[in-house]
């Protein structure tokens, strides 16, 4: 896929001439890391998210929280603060960053986009595996707010409290129920027996791929990236 | 008369030994169950000849003299031809439950052959023995029959239990096939037939285009039955089996247009481009009609179900009846019946399942299963039988060329189709998945009964083209039926995954579903998910409050799964006989503790501070105190009929009776290995276990028979040593008479432990909380938490 037809850089070019994208893109590790393996984002969806970036940043080249805050169709999901806070974790730009910045430019957009991008018809196993991965991987660090390598008890009740953050006092109230169940789940799927005085630290990435293994992740943590323009529909 | 009821005996002798015929073939391979039966049958059937003998003698007596009022009293007459009808539907039904019995007790010849095959070798068998009777066959398969009374509960319990989210989520692949890949086979069969038959030799000639392209019709559609009765045996994973069964499902619109459309136009043999348009729009309105009737009689279902918690008996009665009013009314107007049963179930599960109970549900969801297993039973033998009845036309060009082009076609169309909806679908169809779809395309039932409506006088070619469509029955049930289960092996297909939904999956799909949704809107454009979301927050809004009684309409999904959960457990652990058991015997478990956060001081400094102090031991009461308040109320809420207003509702006294069993049991073994109960040498002395109880005072629903003993269901929710406890159990007294004795006697026993040692104090206090906290979840549960079942989905309004 890294000799993508000439048609498509010059297509590509006339998208990205006005912004300095272009030559970044052949040259980074990013560029393979979107349109490298398997499944692809086309140049056309790329120039849509641009669009929509640009919108959502006011023709800036950086995007902020209070940009992503201000969606309003995002305002009723109940996880939106851990979505917006994924867009701004450098884990998800890179392999091994760390922290939490301020502002995106559109590549780191990109990047975190691409870990939604659908899966290709023909995978082999390893490649299949490795989505799988990274997708799971997204998601482990969505939950994983101190980036310490486990999901903690803490870390799983604030996310089944937000979960449940639009059914009122009901939902807080079985939210640490229904939290600590599911971790007393996975600590017997994943450590079978334990003594009364061992302490399990918290879901490893090991065990969050054991517990979601039924999910078929690869297949369901897609969306589909547009080829045409809609942006001008949406608020 | 008397030979009528000479013939009528007749009949009924022939009967009795048609089962016993039935029954030594079923004895031969299944003894016990012979041995079982066959004194009855040969009761009956002295029975039968007595009567026999007795009614001739009335009979003649009656002729002898006329004109007597008196004579001599019957003491036993017969009179068959009374009860025949129901007799006779009795005694099919019978043999067909048991041929399915004898099914399953033979596991290797099941394991070869499909079940449908066997059953409609069995009709065969039977339709020959009525032959060999000298008996005319009956015309069983009867198109009033099959499509008021057989076909109706196969389809209701298909779209009950539909699985609604994959379905959904591929609808429009679904629709696809169902619809232009059903035209696409009804006019290419149907074309390609017509210029067979134009070949010089076949002596076909006579044959039309028109009724070429109606047997197209009817030949083309899969058939649900069918493809229910081979791919539940196949295990097929969930996506294609959705994909095959629910085009089997939607192409019911395409077949009926075509039908009605070919059928009206055979008589006038013209087709103008007018009738074409008009066909489309009856399309849409076959279709679209046949959803709203569907929705709107499911609505009323749910509706209705929203006021019958006085009068749960009659609960289930309301999901049948309106289903089959639904279809019947579909029907009514030449709507798609089956559509409209499909959209019914699928409409009212959601609501009907949050407002019947739990014994309302099981007893829907069996009767739906024993229905339909009965009339698809029923419905494979009476092919068999309406085989050998006959008439037949065979013509070797016909019925071969209908065969091969019903393979080309299906092949071509599913092949073709995928190749433009891959273009759209994101998670694509690999060509494994093309073959199973195309060679799952399975005929049945509906298209013989479509082709035995057909006018004998309007289609001189009926009899060939019953034939043919049997033939083409013939070969894909049991050409593709047999050979699919190996294929689907040999190609490695991957299978449908049988374990149980877990919490974490629930949370994670939930969690999903609002992050796609997010970045969709981040992406800025309204997709599949956001429109989900918008509908499931109009549902949740809305229509549940309309449709849902009480106060459970609030309940989130996930919560609403929870609770089904943690009901499924206790019921679970009650049946397994709950904490009982010996702690060495308890499978490997991991309790509360090693999941909670150790925020306390090191075990040894606790050890070093004796007790508490006493304003430290206030504020835990109080904690735990509001704590069981808080969980009271909700539990208040809860309530849709108190547990004494109806006791056997939810089994209560059944459940007391278990208790004082465990109970009794579990003392037993609390006397024989005190040591064991007590959480051994561990960190656990009994302020420590008190502080873990106030940092979490909610988390001891889900310990199990853990490794410290505690049995899990304890009725004595408080035990009279606690002050505060003791408003507790004023609060419940009124239901837990039992408890309550129980409880003072676990008090006793208690205080005995207090005065020896710490620990059980510690224990107990933890097995009081435990039991505070378990028992609204339990209250809960048996005030009828609704249904919960090991197959189900509960899924969103839309997924």
């Amino acid at each position: 896929m890294n000799n993508v037809p000439s048609i498509y850089i010059h297509y590509s070019l006339c998208i990205y001439s006005s912004c300095h994208y272009f030559n970044f893109f052949l040259k980074s590790s990013i560029f393979n890391c979107i349109v490298g393996k398997g499944p692809v984002i086309s140049f056309e969806q790329i120039g849509i998210l641009h669009k929509r970036f640009k919108q959502l940043s006011h023709n800036e080249d950086t995007l902020r929280r209070d940009d992503l805050n201000t969606i309003p169709d995002l305002s009723c999901n109940p996880i939106r603060t851990q979505i917006i806070e994924a867009f701004f974790d450098k884990r998800n730009f890179h392999q091994n960053g760390e922290g939490t910045v301020q502002e995106i430019s559109f590549e780191e957009f990109l990047v975190v986009m691409s870990h939604f991008r659908p899966p290709a018809l023909n995978m082999t196993e390893e490649q299949r595996e490795s989505i799988r991965r990274e997708k799971l991987r997204f998601l482990f660090n969505m939950h994983d707010t101190d980036n310490d390598g486990t999901i903690t008890l803490e870390e799983y009740r604030h996310v089944v409290e937000e979960l449940l953050s639009r059914s009122g006092a009901l939902g807080k109230e079985t939210a640490k129920g229904i939290a600590d169940a599911a971790m007393l789940e996975v600590a017997s799927i994943s450590m079978g027996h334990m003594e009364p005085d061992e302490f399990y630290e918290g879901i490893t990435f090991e065990h969050f791929l054991k517990i979601l293994k039924d999910i078929e992740i690869e297949t369901r943590m897609n969306i589909r990236f547009l080829n045409m323009d809609t942006t001008n529909l949406c608020k | 008369m008397s030979v009528r009821v000479a013939l009528h005996s007749r009949s009924f002798l022939e009967r009795g030994l048609l089962l016993l015929v039935i029954l030594i073939f079923l004895e031969g391979t299944v003894l016990t169950l012979g041995a079982a039966s066959s004194p009855d049958i040969s009761a009956q059937d002295n029975t039968g000849g007595h009567d026999h003998l007795d009614d001739h003698r009335g009979i003649a007596g009656s002729h002898v003299h006329p004109n007597y009022t008196k004579k001599a009293f019957p003491v036993l007459s017969l009179d068959y031809h009374h009860i025949q009808v129901p007799f006779e539907i009795s005694l099919w039904v019978l043999l067909a439950s048991l041929m399915k019995l004898g099914f399953h007790l033979i596991p290797q010849l099941s394991s070869i052959v499909p079940e449908s095959c066997l059953l409609i070798v069995v009709g065969l068998l039977v339709g020959g023995l009525i032959k060999l009777a000298g008996e005319e066959v009956p015309p069983v398969l009867d198109s009033n029959l099959f499509f008021l009374c057989l076909l109706p509960p196969i389809i209701l319990d298909a779209g009950y239990f539909l699985p609604i989210r994959p379905f959904m989520e591929n609808i429009g692949t679904i629709l696809m096939f169902a619809v232009v890949g059903t035209l696409w086979n009804a006019f290419f069969v149907g074309g390609l037939l017509y210029a067979v038959c134009q070949i010089e030799g076949t002596y076909l000639s006579q044959v039309e285009l028109l009724p070429c392209l109606l047997f197209g019709s009817i030949i083309s559609a899969v058939d649900p039955v069918a493809v229910l009765a081979v791919f539940e045996e196949i295990h097929i994973n969930e996506l294609l089996h959705i994909l095959v069964f629910g085009e089997s499902l939607l192409n019911d619109a395409v077949t009926v247009v075509l039908y009605h459309l070919f059928e009206e136009y055979s008589g006038a043999g013209e087709v103008t481009p007018m009738d074409v348009v008009l066909g489309v729009i009856c399309f849409l309105i076959v279709s679209l009609g046949g959803i709203a009737v569907g929705a709107i009689y499911g609505i009323l279902a749910a509706f209705t179900s929203r006021f019958t918690s006085h009068t749960r008996v009659i609960e289930p009665l309301f999901v049948f009846v309106y289903s089959y009013m639904a279809y019947l009314s579909a029907e009514m107007f030449h709507l798609s019946g089956i559509m409209a049963l499909i959209a019914c179930g699928a409409v009212m599960r959601p609501y009907v399942e949050a407002n019947i109970s739990h014994k309302s549900h099981t007893t829907v969801k069996y009767f739906l299963k024993m229905w339909s297993s009965v009339s698809e039973t029923l419905i494979f033998i009476f092919l068999g039988v309406a085989t050998v009845a006959g008439p037949h036309a065979w013509n070797w060009t016909f019925v071969s060329v209908t065969v091969i082009l019903c393979l080309v076609s299906r092949v071509i169309g599913v092949v073709g189709l995928t190749f433009i909806i891959n273009k759209f679908r994101i998670v694509k169809l690999t060509t494994k998945d093309q073959f199973i779809v195309a060679y799952g395309g399975l005929r049945g039932a509906i298209a013989f009964s479509l082709g035995y409506l057909l006018d004998k006088n309007l289609f001189p070619m009926r009899t060939m083209f019953l034939t043919a469509i049997i033939t083409e029955i013939f070969f894909t049930v049991f050409v593709q039926g047999m050979t699919i289960k190996p294929l689907v092996d040999l190609l490695a297909v991957k299978k449908k995954q049988e374990a149980k939904r877990s919490i974490n999956e629930e949370i994670h799909t939930q969690f999903l579903d609002h992050l796609l949704t997010g970045i969709e809107d981040i992406c800025g454009h309204y997709g599949h998910h956001h429109w989900k979301d918008k509908l499931n927050r109009f549902n949740k809004k809305y229509i549940k409050k309309c449709l849902i009684a009480g106060e459970r309409y609030k309940e989130p999904q996930l919560i609403a799964f929870y609770h089904k959960m943690e009901f499924k457990q206790a019921i679970e652990l009650v049946e397994s006989g709950g904490g009982v058991k010996l702690p060495s015997a308890v499978p490997s478990q991991v309790s509360m503790q090693n999941i909670q956060p150790k925020k306390l001081p090191p075990p040894v400094a606790e050890r070093a501070l004796p007790q508490f102090t006493k304003g430290r031991e206030e504020e835990i009461r109080k904690i735990l105190r509001s704590n069981l308040q808080k969980t009271r109320q909700r539990l208040r809420s809860y309530n849709r009929h108190t547990l004494v207003a109806d006791p056997f509702e939810d089994g209560w006294n059944d459940f007391i009776l278990k208790k004082q069993r465990l109970i009794e049991l579990e003392k037993k073994v609390r006397l024989m290995s005190n040591y064991l109960t007590v959480p051994g040498a561990t960190p656990d002395s009994p302020t420590m276990c008190r502080a873990r109880l106030a940092s979490d005072p909610n988390a001891f629903y889900n310990i199990k028979a853990s490794s410290d003993g505690v049995p899990t269901i304890q009725v004595d929710l408080a035990s009279p040593q606690s002050p505060d406890s003791v408003n507790m159990l004023n609060e419940f007294s009124k239901r837990g008479a039992t408890g309550q004795g129980l409880g003072q006697r676990e008090g006793a026993d208690r205080d005995e432990d207090q005065g020896l040692m710490m620990k059980p104090a510690g224990k107990g206090e933890k097995g009081e909380e435990e039991g505070g906290n378990k028992n609204p979840g339990l209250m809960r549960c048996l005030s009828d938490p609704g249904p919960s079942n090991e197959d189900e989905e509960d899924e969103p309004f839309l997924p």
